[in-house]
């Protein structure tokens, strides 16, 4: 048991820290508040090399370059629009882990909703549909309930 | 019972779809590569730069000097396999008849040691009329560099007006460059 406890202590540290941080110690700022909004913007910032990590958490060439040019940018009293907008006049909107909302990018933001909302609509009319023609149904008539007896009694006796 | 128009919805969502995949796979097998990165910087002016030399006796590479030619900017390094693929067809295509006098042609040593750039010269042969180090790798930022090899056309009046990402194959110098180059000189 010792044992399994020690692998589920070590799967939990593994799985609750902040994962696999590539930023080295000396791009770190002095200023611990630059430094917080230069981590908060790198986070959003895609590599460009690895395209599904942040720069923050790559270990390529062109993502620690990232990371020095944009603490350069806010030491040189760049704001985080700013510093972001740098990157995206050279390297596009896909420089962004998180895409801005704009006309080309509206299928994108709008789709999963709307489909769900076409979805949810399909399945409303669909239901009302089906509830409406069921409804005109009207009670046996008595030729039919005579019917429905003898056939239940066949059914007993045979 | 007359068939309501919501009956036929699957269908018409089902050819647009198949209208869309069919695009997609016309557009790949004419070479539009899904993971290319489109560039920003095209039809944009080229960003300032002034780079030491890489071969001493020679000039560096600096943005003042590219108007009045068409130019083409090429991010390369001794490290990069795929730049070796490429330097040969480089040194061929500056070598063919009418190239070198309406093509200027500036090399970059990206993110590389100096020596090592130079001894990748006296190795494969030097097509370039100009040569600059960027061994911080700040003006490949500035280009949107983020691998090499990488090469920009800029047009006469310093417009980047075509980039390549990734190493030239013959058919993209004869097909794509010389085009290009024919139709910008005019």
């Amino acid at each position: 048991m010792k044992v399994a406890g020690l692998i589920f202590a070590v799967v939990l540290a593994v799985m609750s820290g902040p994962v696999a941080w590539a930023v080295q110690p000396d791009e770190v700022l002095k200023d611990p508040a630059l430094e917080a909004r230069a981590r908060a913007l790198g986070r959003d910032l895609r590599c460009l090399v690895c395209q599904n990590q942040s720069i923050d958490d790559s270990d390529a060439d062109l993502a620690r370059d990232l990371r020095l040019l944009l603490r350069q940018r806010l030491l040189a009293g760049d704001s985080d629009d700013q510093a972001r907008q740098y990157l995206v006049d050279r390297y596009g909107d896909y420089v962004l882990l998180r895409p801005p909302f704009k006309a080309t990018t509206l299928v994108l933001w709008l789709g999963p909703g709307g489909l769900l909302l076409g979805g949810i609509w399909a399945a409303v009319v669909f239901y009302r549909r089906r509830a409406a023609s069921a409804a005109p149904q009207t009670a046996l008539s008595e030729a039919e309930q005579v019917r429905v007896k003898r056939l239940l009694s066949n059914d007993r006796e045979g | 019972m007359m068939r309501r128009w919501t009956t036929f919805v699957p269908f018409a969502v089902f050819a647009v779809l198949v209208a869309f995949f069919g695009w997609r796979l016309v557009l790949i097998t004419r070479g539009d590569a899904p993971n290319l990165i489109p560039s920003v910087m095209i039809d944009k002016p080229a960003p300032g730069f002034d780079l030491p030399p890489l071969v001493l006796d020679r000039p560096g590479a600096a943005s003042d000097a590219l108007s009045g030619k068409v130019t083409l900017i090429n991010f390369f390094s001794s490290w990069c396999i795929p730049c070796r693929a490429e330097h040969p067809l480089l040194v061929d295509m500056m070598n063919r008849d009418g190239v070198k006098g309406r093509l200027r042609l500036v090399g970059i040593d990206y993110k590389d040691k100096p020596e090592d750039g130079r001894g990748w010269l006296a190795r494969l042969g030097d097509p370039y009329d100009a040569l600059g180090m960027d061994r911080d790798g700040r003006v490949g930022i500035d280009f949107g560099v983020y691998g090499v090899p990488e090469s920009y056309l800029i047009d006469r009046q310093g417009r980047i007006r075509y980039k390549q990402v990734g190493p030239f194959t013959p058919e993209d110098i004869q097909e794509k460059l010389l085009p290009l180059l024919a139709e910008l000189s005019k």
